[in-house]
C-alpha cells in the first residue's frame, strides 16, 4: 500500500481528487475553490494601506488562509514520508533544451540551477522569481483568479468568462515558454 | 437580520468584495475559529496530490506548455469534469452544507482583466513553473527560496490594488 503511494500518481487519480475539492468545500461550509484571493487578504491583513481594494473584513475569508496552510503542511508531509526515490522522468526534448541552458539538475520539483537564494544574484534568478512571481499576483487578481478559481472552480459551474481567462493563461504560458523564456535562460 | 446588519455595515467594503466573485461566499453562521481546521484538511489532501502527481514540478509544466506531455492536460481535464458534474449534482437536488446553510453561486461577470490580466498570469505561470496554489506546495517540501517567489507574488497582487482604478477592465 504505502509503495503504491510512494510512486508518482496518474493524471487521472490526481485529477479526480482534485475535482472532488470543489464539492468538499461547497459541502464544507458553501465555499468557493480558490486560492490566489489568499495573496489579496495577506495584502488586506498586512498592507491595507488605505488601498480601496484592500479594505474588507479578510477575517471573514481566513478558511481561504486555513486551506493554502494545509497545502504547506501537505507538501512537508509528503515531501518528508511519502516521497519515492526515483528521479523525476523528463521529456527527452525538454532535457536536451535545457541542458543547452545549462539546465542538467533535474533531481527536485523545482530545479535548483534557477531557484535558490544563490540564483538571485544573477540576471536570470532574478527575473524568474522576483518577475515571474509578480507576473503571477499581478496577473491572478487582474484576471480575478486562478488556475484553481477559473480553470477549475470556474469552469464546473459553467462560467464563460473563465473560459476566457483559462484560455488566456495557457495562450501567455505557450508564448512564455516557447517564444520568450528561451531568451530569458540564455541570460 | 442582525448578521445581514453587520454584514452590509459598510458599503464601501461590500461593494470593494463584490467586485471579485472569489470574495463573497458569505457565511451568515457564525463558527468558532478553529471549525477552520476543517479547510486545513482540505488543504492538506491537496498539498499531497500536488506533490504526489507531480503538479508542482517545474519540469511538468514546462512540458505542458510545449505539448510534450499529456500528464497537466489530464489532471486539469478530470479535475473540471468531477468538479462539474459535482455542481450539478449539488445545484440538483439543491444539496445543503454540513451545518445545513444553503450552497450559493455567483456567476462571474466578464472584463477585460480576464484577458489581460490572464496573459499575465499564464507568462508568470510558466515562468515559475506554478501558479498560486502549488508555490505554496513548493515551499512546503522543503525550497525555502520560493519564499521570495510567494512574496514578490505578494507585492504583484499589491501593486494590482494600487492601480487598479487607472487599468482597463
Amino acid at each position: 500500500m504505502i509503495e503504491t503511494i510512494s510512486q508518482p500518481w496518474p493524471w487521472y487519480v490526481a485529477g479526480a481528487i482534485i475535482g472532488l475539492i470543489v464539492p468538499a468545500l461547497l459541502l464544507l461550509g458553501n465555499k468557493h475553490f480558490g486560492i490566489s484571493s489568499n495573496l489579496r487578504h495577506i495584502c488586506a491583513a498586512c498592507f491595507p494601506s488605505n488601498i480601496p481594494f484592500f479594505k474588507y473584513d479578510w477575517k471573514k475569508e481566513s478558511w481561504n488562509l486555513f486551506f493554502v496552510g494545509g497545502i504547506l503542511l501537505g507538501g512537508f508531509l509528503s515531501a518528508q514520508y511519502l516521497g519515492s526515490n526515483e528521479p523525476i522522468q523528463i521529456h527527452p526534448d525538454l532535457a536536451q533544451e535545457l541542458a543547452a541552458y545549462g539546465i542538467t539538475d533535474f533531481s527536485g520539483l523545482v530545479p535548483v540551477q534557477l531557484f535558490s537564494f544563490d540564483a538571485l544574484f544573477s540576471a536570470k534568478g532574478l527575473i524568474m522569481m522576483i518577475g515571474g512571481g509578480f507576473l503571477v499576483g499581478f496577473g491572478t487578481r487582474y484576471a480575478g483568479g486562478c488556475t484553481s478559481g477559473h480553470a477549475i472552480m470556474g469552469l464546473s459551474n459553467l462560467q464563460w468568462p473563465s473560459l476566457v481567462a483559462t484560455i488566456c493563461f495557457m495562450v501567455g504560458g505557450f508564448i512564455m515558454a516557447n517564444f520568450i523564456l528561451p531568451y530569458i535562460l540564455s541570460l | 437580520m442582525e448578521n445581514k446588519t453587520i454584514v452590509h455595515s459598510n458599503p464601501a467594503d461590500y461593494q470593494a468584495r463584490s467586485l471579485d466573485t472569489m470574495c463573497i461566499n458569505e457565511s451568515e453562521l457564525k463558527h468558532p475559529w478553529w471549525y477552520n481546521f476543517k479547510y486545513l484538511a482540505v488543504g492538506l489532501v491537496f498539498g499531497v496530490v500536488f506533490v504526489k502527481a507531480e503538479i508542482i514540478s517545474w519540469f511538468r509544466i514546462q512540458e505542458m506548455f510545449r505539448l510534450q506531455s499529456f500528464h497537466m492536460y489530464g489532471v486539469i481535464g478530470t479535475a473540471v469534469v468531477v468538479g462539474a458534474i459535482s455542481v450539478f449534482l449539488i445545484k440538483k437536488w439543491k444539496v445543503k452544507t454540513i451545518h445545513g446553510e444553503e450552497i450559493t453561486f455567483a456567476d462571474k461577470k466578464f472584463n477585460k482583466g480576464q484577458i489581460y490580466g490572464g496573459l499575465m498570469f499564464g507568462f508568470g505561470w510558466a515562468i515559475t513553473g506554478a501558479c498560486p496554489g502549488p508555490l505554496f506546495a513548493q515551499l512546503g517540501t522543503g525550497v525555502l527560496s520560493i519564499s521570495v517567489v510567494i512574496l514578490s507574488a505578494i507585492a504583484g497582487t499589491w501593486t494590482y490594488g494600487y492601480l487598479r482604478e487607472k487599468l482597463p477592465h
